[in-house]
Order: structure tokens, then sequence, then C-alpha cells
């Protein structure tokens, strides 16, 4: 049988055409902003818990704090880049484009404070984890798959401080009771769902928070039942970190943050 | 605040088959939190698959007074050792 001529590729091309290059299409907004909005909830979390790193209250718990901040920063080095350059994103970006939720940015406060907003954050990740091992974008899937032990052990930790600091002394008592005060306000944003998150819902890469609200309420009051504590009362929810709407305090972590990089953009070390 | 707080031994299982080994202590308001303690202090490079923790007001200690009494005794006796056996060539692990 005669065979075709061989045809005449010139130097230099691949071959194929643009027609048959692989999945190199870009993402959709949707689904970039919901990497950002976890992994700046992460990158967040890990830089404020950062702050405590040789502040800690004892020796054992610095280390445990540092650990914490420690898987922050991992899950937001996979997320951050996934979502694109994962320094350039972190570090050469203005407080305006984080996705963030508020809950995460709030001052570390005492040591109450921050375990009262670990709490509240890590509940609500780890039970957002563990739908998301189904999403139907594979790096998602994989990445909560990975996460969700790790978180797993954040909220148990959280929760166990939060029953010894509620049920101890009258001042941890006090301490833990206002630490929750100042975090409660910006719970219902974590369960908020406007259009972009929906887009992501819709096409199944990320779980609807509202299918475990009742789950996440009912956990968190079984731990401050243990602890002694009444909830706060509910007060006039703070939206708006995920359209990027930031307390001050963002700005001045991410001054402290990126100060390095953006000041002298080819340091290395 | 740690003062306050009893002192605990840590042991650690490095894998499966092999013994706890003494590594360290920590300070911890009770048992649940020591090993919280003792998870982040010393298993935080993979170094272990088992942990425990013993308060160390527990431990019952050899006083260092007797030391002549109970250790230098067997100093003398080189013939506990088992090292008067040649090994064949081919048993490993000894």
């Amino acid at each position: 049988m005669a065979s075709l001529p061989p045809i005449d590729v010139p130097e230099g091309a691949t071959g194929a055409g643009v027609f048959d290059a692989p999945a190199e299409r870009a993402k959709d907004p949707a689904h970039v902003d919901y990497l950002l909005r976890l992994g700046d909830d992460a990158l967040v979390l890990g830089q404020r818990l950062g702050e405590w790193c040789g502040h800690g209250p004892v020796l054992e718990v610095d280390i445990s704090l540092a650990n914490l901040a420690l898987d922050m920063i991992g899950q937001a080095t996979l997320l951050l880049g996934e979502a694109g350059d994962g320094d350039q994103l972190a570090f050469h970006r203005d407080v305006l484009d984080f996705r963030n939720c508020l809950l995460v940015e709030q001052p570390n406060g005492d040591f109450a404070q921050t375990i009262a907003r670990h709490l509240l954050y890590t509940t609500w990740q780890h039970l957002l984890l563990q739908r998301l091992t189904e999403s139907s974008d594979r790096f998602l899937a994989e990445f909560a798959h990975k996460a969700v032990k790790e978180v797993a052990y954040h909220r148990e930790l959280a929760a166990e401080w939060t029953i010894r600091l509620g049920d101890g002394t009258e001042e941890s008592t006090r301490r833990m009771a206002e630490g929750l005060d100042w975090s409660w306000r910006f719970v219902p944003e974590l369960f908020e769902v406007d259009e972009t998150l929906q887009a992501g819902i819709d096409c199944g890469i990320a779980p609807d928070p509202g299918g475990f609200e009742e789950e996440y309420r009912s956990a968190i009051a079984a731990v401050l039942a243990e602890a002694q504590l009444e909830a706060p009362a509910e007060q006039r929810p703070i939206l708006g970190g995920r359209r990027g709407h930031h307390s001050e305090h963002l700005g001045h972590l991410l001054a402290a943050m990126q100060f390095l990089p953006r000041t002298y953009p080819d340091a290395t070390w | 605040m740690s003062s306050d707080w009893p002192l605990w031994e840590v042991f650690v299982r490095s894998k499966g088959g092999l013994s706890h080994r003494h590594v360290g202590s920590v300070h911890a308001p009770d048992a649940e939190l020591a090993l919280v303690h003792a998870r982040d202090t010393y298993t935080r490079r993979m170094e272990g698959v088992s942990l425990w923790v013993v308060p160390s007001a527990e431990i019952v200690a050899s006083d260092p007074d007797q030391a002549g009494e109970l250790f230098e005794p067997a100093e003398s006796k080189i013939y506990r050792h088992p090292t008067f056996y040649d090994i064949p060539g081919e048993v490993k692990h000894i």
C-alpha cells in the first residue's frame, strides 16, 4: 500500500495545532475565586497564629500555636499555588483583593480570643473539608482529603482549650466569654452564599455551607455547654470579606507580612 | 502558669514493633493536654506512631545515693554478658 508522503513540519513546531492543545484552559473565575477564598483564609489565619511565635503563654502552647500556623501556611501554599502564582498572590496583592472571611483576620487578642477564633473557624472548616472531598474538581477533592485530618486536630485542640478555659478559673471564664463575644458576629459570613459561591456550588466544585449550618451550630453549642459557657447574644452580622471589604486589621497584617518582598522584590536568602 | 502545671514524661514509639522510648517531658494541666503537648513538641517531624505520657510524679526512681550498692557489683561480672559464644555468620541482627 502506498504511504502518504511525510508532512513537512517546520523546525520548532510541535506538530499539534492549537485545537489539539491539552487542557491548558483558563479556570473559570468562580473557580479561582473559590480557591482564593479558602487559600486566603488559610494564609491570613496562618499569619495571625504565627504572630504568637515567641509570645505564647507557655513554651508548650507556643510550639502548639506555631504548629497550627504552619499547617495553615501549608494549606495556603497549595490553594494559592492552584489559583495562580502563589508567592505573587500572597505577597504582591493589595488588601481589597483578598477574599478571606473577616473572622480569620481578627486580632489575636489574648490566648482565649485566639482559641475562640480558632474554634469557630476550624469547626466550620472541618465540616466544609469533609464535604469538599466529594468536589467535582480533582485538585480540591485531593486537597480536602489531605487537609481534613490536620484540621480535625485543630478543631479538637480548640475545643479542648475552650472547655478548659470556660470551665476554669473566674478569670479564664471571663476571658473565654469575651473572646467568643468578639468573634461571634463574624460567624454568619461563613454561611453566606453569594452569586460567586452559588456558581461554584452549581457546578459541583464547592459544597453548600447551608448544608452543614445546623451541624455547626449544634457542634459549637455542645462545646460551649461542656465549657459551662453561655452562647453570646446574637449580634448584627458583619459581612463583606469575601468581596474584599475588610476590617482595618487586615491592612496591618499585610503590611507586616508583605513588607520585605514588596520593598526588596528580588531579595533572596 | 506552666509552673503550676504538673510535669509529664513523654514516650514515643518510632514505628510498629519497637518499644516506646523516653524522649523528654512536657508541662500540661491534665492527661489529654499532655498528649497534645507531647504530640506538638516531640512528633512534629514524623518521629512516631504512638505516644505515652506518664505523670512524672508517678515514676518510682532508684536512689542515686544507692548507686554504688545497686550497680557497681555488676561491673565485675563480665561473664553475665553473652559474649563468649561464636556466632555463626548467617545469624543477623545480634
